[in-house]
């Protein structure tokens, strides 16, 4: 028996079958493995074994340093879903709940090898030339956030200057703390500037753009 | 030893099409605007009428979305609202009609002898007729401090945000079932206390709802009290204030969180000016669904039907449908 009942696995089997190139799930726990890691660590595995796109390598976050730094990895469980080269896209924390599509959604867009963004979006975000960090807060029980977090992993895979974290509130109490997240979906951008709340895809790249222009 | 079982929700397969694929100044034989039970169950109907068809809506599910658990609808004793939702999308996607989601539509408007759907972002269709199916949002409490403070404590998803709230003291506002959901949502995450204040002296929750959330420890009642103020520390909610109806008297409670849920109002904007409405909003309809221009029928929550549930929508959807359908046959 698996980490996902055995409905999800026949249902995930036949969906995973449109995937199209190579998935890598990068996951980093350690050894002694906190509340959450084994889980994420399990889920993965078991995602894994439905396609043969799907490849796994675990890290270790406190012996695999080199590791930790290259992916900026600052917090366990966490996850990379990268195609043939490393998008940005990273999952903190557990993505259960609603947050599973989310994972589905980034391991479709690596392996599509396209971000899926309209034109008018992408005209948008052309003139970026500065790195942004995308950080969305989410609960699994939040039916909106999975809107949020799927715009925000094809902007990390349409630009390489972003990366787009999803990060599962409850889980990072003193990032919940830091960020006051006391709704969600909350979007920080660069630390200093968010949004809570569904914003449609083109309105979210013009707040990215308005983040970087300092607001 | 293994992990535990983890709860995923499948989200809905993508079909080829991504939403937003319907290209504006389309035209229709139907147009239903939402895309909650009664929208959904309304395009089951209208497709199997083989009516050329757009679904549009700015989310699927429409409040079920909201709620956690379903225990009324007819063939599942017990589903998510969420499951529930999937299913009824499975249905209606295995039909040809058009979908275009993530689009608020503005307004509804006669363009004789057809009628304009104009959304938010800019797009146009043109239909022999609608059925307005925009269901029902939350409503505010229109108090000082609401506004300011919404996102940072302040909540109308108790689905969403009561995880947030863990170990600490909140306040959900109203005393029907969607606030005792919330006080369940609550005390399920590790609120450590929980305030209920109700404008009314009663509680109008199903009993079997109130016996459920029942935990005399955690729970502190208000009856006869409206929240006068809701008051900040920083940037995030710290206390409401709130008076006893009869005596006048004020208290202020020290809480993190304000759930307000006291009701709902209509999405019935989109067709104000076109259709007759009572007093709240809501889209008079007669019991074919037809409102007071012909061709243009409204079904659910958003219409005077008497109860608000899923089965009441759904079967609304359904007549709204073969209403349109009649229409269009002996126009
Ligand atoms: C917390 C909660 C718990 C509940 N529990 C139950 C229960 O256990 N059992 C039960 O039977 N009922 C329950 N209900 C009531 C039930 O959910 C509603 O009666 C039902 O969803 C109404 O369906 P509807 O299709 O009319 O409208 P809604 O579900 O409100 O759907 C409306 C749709 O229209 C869309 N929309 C709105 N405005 C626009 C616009 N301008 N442009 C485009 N699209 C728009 C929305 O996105 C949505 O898709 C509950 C409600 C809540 C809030």
């Amino acid at each position: 028996m698996g980490i996902l009942s055995e409905n999800v696995v026949t249902e995930l089997r036949k969906r995973l079958a449109g995937l199209k190139g190579p998935v890598k799930l990068i996951v980093f726990t350690q050894d002694m493995e906190c509340q959450f890691c084994q889980a994420a660590r399990e889920l993965v595995e078991q995602v894994a074994t439905l396609s043969e796109k799907f490849s796994v390598t675990v890290y270790d976050f406190l012996k695999d340093t080199e590791k930790v730094n290259a992916y900026g990895i600052d917090k366990i469980p966490a996850i990379v879903v990268e195609g043939k080269m490393d998008s940005g896209i990273r999952f903190f924390g557990l993505p259960s709940g609603y947050e599973f599509g989310s994972l589905l959604e980034a391991a479709n867009i690596v392996s599509r090898n396209n971000a899926m963004l309209s034109p008018e979006t992408l005209e948008i975000l052309s003139p970026l030339d500065r790195l942004v960090h995308i950080q969305v807060f989410v609960t699994p029980t939040c039916p909106y956030c999975p809107i949020v977090v799927k715009v925000a992993l094809r902007f990390a895979f349409a630009k390489e200057q972003i990366r787009a974290d999803m990060v599962e509130t409850t889980m990072f109490p003193h990032l919940a703390n830091r960020y006051a997240v006391l709704s969600v979906p909350k979007v920080v951008i660069n630390e200093t500037f968010s949004f809570e709340g569904v914003l449609p895809e083109k309105q979210f790249a013009e707040q990215v753009m308005r983040a970087v222009q300092g607001g | 030893m293994p992990a535990e079982e983890v709860g995923v929700i499948l989200p809905q397969e993508e079909v080829e099409a991504t939403p937003g694929v319907v290209e504006s100044g389309r035209e229709y034989e139907l147009i239903i605007v939402g895309a909650g039970p009664s929208g959904l169950t309304a395009g089951v109907y209208a497709a199997r009428k083989m009516l050329k068809t757009l679904l549009i809506s700015e989310d699927v599910g429409g409040q079920i979305l909201l709620t956690a658990e379903v225990e009324n609808y007819l063939g599942f004793y017990y589903i998510e609202g969420v499951e529930l939702v999937q299913k009824f999308e499975e249905q209606v996607r295995r039909h040809p009609i058009d979908i275009d989601l993530g689009q608020k539509v503005v307004k509804v408007e006669a363009d004789p002898p057809k009628f304009r759907v104009l959304t938010e972002s800019g797009k146009f269709f043109k239909s022999d007729t609608v059925i307005i199916a925009t269901g029902k949002r939350s409503k505010q409490l229109n108090v000082p401090g609401e506004r300011e403070f919404l996102g940072r404590g302040v909540s109308y998803c108790a689905t969403c945000d009561a995880p947030l709230f863990r170990g600490k003291d909140v306040a959900v506002i109203g005393g029907g079932n969607s606030a005792f959901t919330a006080v369940n949502d609550l005390r399920n995450v590790g609120a450590t206390k929980i305030h209920v204040v109700n404008i009314l002296d009663s509680i109008q929750a199903d009993p079997i709802l109130i016996e459920k959330t029942r935990d005399p420890e955690k729970l502190e009642l208000y009856l006869g009290h409206e929240v006068v103020e809701i008051g900040g520390m920083g940037n995030r909610v710290g206390s409401i204030t709130i008076r006893d109806r009869k005596s006048r008297r004020t208290k202020i409670l020290e809480v993190q969180g304000v759930f307000i849920e006291i009701g709902l109002v209509s999405n019935s904007e989109l067709a104000r000016g076109l259709v007759r409405m009572n007093r709240w909003g809501e889209i008079v309809a007669d019991c074919y669904a037809r409102t007071s221009v012909p061709g243009v029928f409204a079904a659910g929550d958003v219409t005077t039907v008497p109860e608000k549930q899923i089965i009441v929508a759904a079967g609304d959807g359904c007549k709204a449908a073969l209403a349109a359908y009649e229409y269009l046959l002996h126009r």
